[in-house]
């Protein structure tokens, strides 16, 4: 309902400049990225955990499937072995945080700064290009990425996916049931540790795809560090999308809405002139009120139920 | 649901009366704190067996040895005379043992029809594993208005229930769903007068098919004179009396409780050491 209110808002100022495809795609550009991100995170923020390497994970994937490439690998087999990885670097993290009791947060905080220096050492500093399919114009690049639109139809199935997933499997029970009562859970014969573990891995995954498509989308690999700035903005997405961080609560459909707010915002300040500094202080203000709003809708929402 | 899976033969006939569930010499200890000193119990066919006992003498505990929630130390179960060991409570639950806790493990978020079928949840298309939301609704609005509970919808979450409300939705899954021995860790303790009466209802009515067995935990002596047909007291980690319920009264217990150690040893189906010494 913002994200609806904030680019009618935008489209009003800008007149057909915000409307018009280019600024359209630009807007969804930003918003990828976090949302491939935002909708596997949503996953473990729901088990009441949190996984800070997603966004390296998201940069870390499109390396690996690169060296493997550049090794000669065909391209099929290199995707193959990039997304393994990511779904090793999951389980690691899930491993660590349910069978020695390391927070996640901590966990996921370690293993960002790992994949960080692993991408800065191998790469040498220097940039990755070409990205195989990149600027191609087959169908296969087309779809891989190279079509403006891709990225974002990619992220939709994988937001449809996984909304499945939550809402209409036991799978998707049993981490709301995880999030939500813990002991609970572990009473009622939920595998609690199972459960975590695979989100874990899920949300690497996921991440880990999208990153694949963003890089054949733009061609170049930075090794830069970009991932803490991907994930805050995908948290954020999150908790404007109305997940509770004490878990038990939120939607994949939800983060997805929160980074379009984020990657609208973004995009509208730009085209209507507002300077990029001035973003974050937009991004705080939102994220604040998004909360707040939730919080006050859901206690509305719980009194009238009561009654 | 769990009963494909089932180890032992459902309708293997067992005879009225035979142990169903024996407990021989389990102990326990968390670190340096011994919960469970040895605990021998017997558990017979289509009986209910009250556990009664101070706080910390050690009946969760049991309970959740019993339900495949702890391991026990030492010591040994035997299910219909033959020795098992539960790895989990979904194994355990496998075995047809159900069990209603104490601190009541329903999920706040949770529609009330999901809670009834948590560990249960009726799905199809294989490997998959969708819900299958509609025959779950329709099944949880039938039990429940069979047994007599209210609830606001089937879709309120148990987060806006009220205490009795989600007490008697965490019996009725395990009545629903158990086929041999029934736990209940003080079903009753935050229910008023008439979803009490629900309950035992609903408990006698289990118990009086003969196919179940129940051990049940409360401190309401009325409650447990009413449901159970033998009381076992627990005190400092041990079983120390073992009696039908006509052959003993709320009086006698109530004075065993207050000077456990006097009639404890006098009365005690397993010497106690300090009385064995002599």
């Amino acid at each position: 309902m913002i994200t609806i209110a904030l680019f009618a808002y935008f489209a009003i100022r800008a007149g057909s400049n915000f409307t018009d495809t280019l600024s359209l795609s630009s807007a969804v550009g930003f918003a990828g990225p976090y949302a491939g991100i935002a909708i596997g995170e949503v996953l473990l923020l729901v088990l009441a955990e949190i996984d800070l390497s997603a966004g390296q994970v998201f940069l870390f994937c499109p390396w690996m499937m690169y060296w493997m490439h550049q090794d000669g690998l065909p391209l099929v087999l290199a995707i193959a072995i990039a997304l393994l990885s990511v779904c090793l670097v999951g389980a690691i993290n899930g491993l660590i945080t349910v069978r020695l009791n390391v927070p996640s947060f901590v966990t996921t905080l370690a293993m960002n700064f790992i994949l960080y220096g692993v991408v800065l050492v191998a790469s040498n500093d220097l940039q990755g290009s070409p990205i195989p399919l990149s600027g191609q114009t087959s169908f296969i690049a087309q779809f891989m990425g190279v079509w403006k639109w891709s990225e974002i139809l990619w992220v939709i199935a994988l937001t449809i996916i996984l909304t499945v997933l939550l809402t209409r499997t036991r799978f998707g029970v049993r981490i709301v049931a995880t999030g939500g009562n813990i002991v609970g859970a572990a009473e009622a014969g939920v595998p609690t540790r199972r459960v975590k573990v695979w989100c874990f891995i899920i949300c690497s995954f996921v991440a880990g795809l999208v990153g694949i498509i963003d890089s054949i989308k733009y061609g170049t690999l930075d090794p830069g560090n970009f991932g803490v700035d991907y994930i805050l903005y995908a948290i954020g997405a999150c908790v404007i999308g109305g997940t509770a961080l004490t878990g038990g609560r939120g939607t994949v459909v939800g983060a997805f809405i929160g980074a379009i707010l984020i990657g609208v915002l973004q995009d509208g300040l730009t085209v209507i002139g507002v300077s990029t500094n001035q973003f974050f202080i937009y991004v705080g203000v939102v994220i604040l009120i998004a909360m707040a709003v939730n919080v006050q809708f859901d206690r509305i929402i719980a009194r009238s139920r009561s009654r | 649901m769990s009963a494909n899976a089932l180890p032992v033969e459902p309708e293997a006939p067992v005879p009225a009366g035979a142990p169903v569930l024996e407990v021989r010499g389990v102990t326990k200890s968390f670190g340096a704190l011994s919960v469970l000193r040895g605990i021998d119990l017997t558990l017979r066919q289509g009986e209910v067996l009250g556990l009664v006992g101070d706080n910390g003498a050690g009946k969760s505990t049991l309970v959740k040895i019993l339900c495949g929630f702890h391991r026990p130390d030492g010591g040994e179960l035997l299910l219909d005379g033959q020795p098992v060991s539960f790895s989990s409570v979904e194994n355990a639950r496998a075995y047809g043992i159900e069990t209603v806790y104490q601190d009541l493990a329903l999920i706040p978020q949770l529609p009330v029809y999901q809670n009834l079928f948590l560990g249960h949840e009726i799905t199809r298309l294989g490997p998959i594993r969708f819900l299958n939301k509609g025959e779950m609704r329709k099944l949880a609005r039938q039990y429940l208005d069979d047994i007599n509970v209210n609830v606001p919808s089937m879709d309120a979450e148990a987060v806006d229930l009220s205490g009795g409300q989600r007490q008697a939705i965490a019996v009725a899954r395990a009545v629903r769903a158990a086929n041999k021995i029934l736990l209940l860790d003080e079903p009753l303790s935050a229910m008023g007068a008439r979803e009490s009466r629900l309950i035992i209802d609903l408990v006698k009515d289990l118990a009086s098919s003969g196919r179940i067995s129940i051990i049940v935990i409360d401190h309401n002596y009325a409650h447990l004179f009413e449901l159970c047909d033998r009381l076992n007291v627990m005190s400092g980690g041990r079983i120390t009396l073992d009696q039908q319920v006509h052959e003993t009264s709320i009086e006698e217990l109530t004075e065993l409780m207050v000077r456990p150690t006097v009639v404890s040893w006098r009365r005690c189906r397993m010497p106690v050491p300090e009385a064995a010494a002599r």
